[in-house]
């Protein structure tokens, strides 16, 4: 079973919102139709995005950390937001577990939207129906794009390379490795909806030395003290050492 | 969240409906066993009109909450698994049942089914059926809200407790305004019953309230972006101009607004219906108990618009600051 997801690098994201804008530019141009905006141009602009990304602080003043946090549909494994629906438009796939709203069948009751707890459901004000993160669906399987450009918008976005996209049922694929070694973890693990997307934590790249191995307690020269044996006179090991 | 007011009109209005049919119902099987007065059919067939306008006036007003409502079919198909999609199916079962109650009673359509030699079988046991719709439905609503573990305030079996005790109170307060005029000589049995369920309603309301200020939280900030770290801080939502996710789940007003809707229900949902449907009862004044059902309906907007102000969703914690 595949389960496709992403993997979000919270120590490389620098908030440059550039997934923000590709998700936006490519799911309001494809065969879906526009994502509602409303005033774009204008005071309080408001639209439809499936993609936000929010900055948090963490600590106190000096000793803070800026955390630059992209939000998006995680695909949950159980995901809650799909059983609620009352019409089937909410669906999971089973073939690579991507969780899709069909908006020809949304109802726009709004229901699962507050079934989600992540808030990444978006209702659509024009179409009055409830949209969210597709994973690029109509992109990812089109032969026409170079396979390497196969991808989320998002993730060919990003200047850092903070996105990572791939199977994470696959235990070798890029981003289950990633998970795996560098400690990635779901959001809101409590609720129990097995977020399939995970986060990478913030990471300091620390050394540990112990004192032992900045003075050598076990010196073979100064134990034997070799300078001091071979004679009074002065020998080439006296200049050198 | 952000209260809806066509879904505050659909739980109120179905809940008089429902509550509505109850009181006739139990009245009519009452009488056939002597307990209370006879009443012609017509009483019946009338009531169960008028019974089956308030369910129709929450139908009208739940298609207002929906953005496709010519796809509102639609929703009856996931029944295994969506309580709103069970709801769907269960309130037309329940307006076709109340329409056959009302029609075998205009009618007077009668057989003796089951050997009794007793009036109104074929009436009651329609009655019986839309008794079990109208239990459903009520479990069916109360479950839309209380199935989903993340609105804390909300998953608690007293949420399906008060939707079936406030519905019913309204309903029956409203049969003790109708038989004032159509059947005085039931006033009693529906006012003493009104009296009853507001009451016990009162304090399953009020221990809904209780457990509610009491939540301990489940999801955190912490958990929300995956940080432990004793003071972590939303700096920016990543928008200034609001989106779904700051219009949908935020009731937008002050604590105490919220603090006052809560006294004013309590007093209008409570108190004043009580003492109008003893006045009323004891009095003999129509118009009391006509003010009382109207005062408690008031006051069940305001009861609906704070339980759903009141529900504090998780996604909140990615909503906190603007920028
Ligand atoms: S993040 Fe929300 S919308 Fe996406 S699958 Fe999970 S519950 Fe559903
Ligand atoms: S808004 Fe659409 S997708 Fe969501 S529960 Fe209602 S019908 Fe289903």
């Amino acid at each position: 079973m595949t389960q496709l997801a992403l993997v979000i690098d919270l120590n490389v994201c620098v908030g440059c919102h550039a997934c923000v804008t590709s998700c936006k530019q490519w799911n309001t141009s494809g065969q879906a139709g526009p994502l509602f905006d409303d005033n774009p141009y204008a005071q309080d602009p408001t639209g439809t995005f499936f993609n936000r990304v929010q900055t948090f602080e963490v600590g106190e003043f000096p000793c803070t950390e800026t955390i630059h946090f992209p939000k998006s549909c995680l695909h949950c494994e159980e995901a809650p937001c799909v059983p609620v629906c009352p019409t089937g438009a909410s669906y999971k796939r089973a073939e690579d577990g991507i969780v899709l709203v069909d908006y020809d069948k949304c109802i726009g009751c709004k229901y699962c939207s507050w079934a989600c707890p992540y808030g990444a459901r978006e209702f659509d004000e024009n179409q009055k129906v409830m949209k969210k993160c597709t994973l690029c669906v109509d992109r990812i399987y089109d032969m026409t794009i170079p396979a390497e450009r196969r991808k989320p918008a998002c993730v060919i976005a990003c200047p850092t390379n903070a996105r990572l996209f791939g199977d994470v049922h696959d235990p070798e694929s890029e981003v289950s490795i990633a998970i795996r070694e560098a400690g990635g973890y779901p959001l809101m693990p409590e609720w129990g909806t097995k977020p399939a997307n995970h986060y990478l934590p913030r990471r300091k790249t620390k050394l540990r030395i112990h004192e032992d191995e900045l003075v050598r307690a076990d010196n073979p020269l100064r134990k034997e003290d070799i300078r001091h044996e071979t004679g009074k006179d002065v020998t080439l090991d006296d200049w050198l050492m | 969240m952000n209260p809806a007011f066509s879904v505050i009109v659909l739980t109120t209005l179905i809940g008089v409906g429902q509550g509505l049919f109850l009181a006739l119902f139990s009245s009519q099987a009452f009488t056939i066993v002597k307990v209370l007065p006879n009443q012609p059919n017509s009483y019946y067939a009338l009531g169960g009109v008028i019974a089956l306008c308030f369910l129709a006036g929450g139908l009208v007003a739940s298609f207002f909450h929906l953005g496709h409502p010519e796809r509102a079919w639609r929703a009856a198909s996931q029944w295994r698994t969506s309580w709103l999609s069970r709801e769907v199916i269960a309130l037309p079962a329940v307006m076709g049942l109340v329409f056959l109650y009302a029609l075998v009673n205009g009618v007077g359509l009668d057989a003796n089914l089951y050997g009794w030699g007793l009036p109104d079988q074929v009436a009651l046991t329609v009655g019986a059926l839309g008794v079990a719709a109208t239990l459903t439905l009520f479990l069916c609503t109360g479950m839309i809200y209380g199935a989903i573990k993340f609105l804390q305030e909300w998953a608690t079996p007293l949420t399906v407790v008060n939707y079936f005790l406030l519905g019913s109170a309204s309903g029956f307060t409203f049969a003790a305004a109708y038989a004032a005029f159509a059947a005085p000589k039931m006033v009693a049995f529906y006012a003493g019953w009104a009296i009853t369920l507001t009451v016990v309603a009162f304090f399953t309301r009020a221990a809904a309230l209780f457990r509610n200020a009491r939540i301990k939280r489940v999801a955190t900030v912490q958990t929300a972006i995956g940080v432990r770290h004793a003071k972590v801080q939303q700096r920016s939502m990543g928008f200034m101009g609001g989106s779904y996710n700051t219009r949908e789940y935020f009731h937008g007003r002050t604590v105490l607004f919220l603090k006052s809707v809560k006294w004013i229900f309590l007093v209008l949902v409570f108190a004043v219906p009580v003492a109008l449907l003893w006045a009323g009862w004891a009095g003999g004044h129509p118009a009391a108990l006509m003010a009382a059902f109207a005062v408690q309906y008031v006051g069940l907007l305001f009861e609906r618009w704070f339980f759903f102000a009141q529900a504090s969703h998780p996604q909140n914690l990615y909503y906190q600051v603007v920028g």
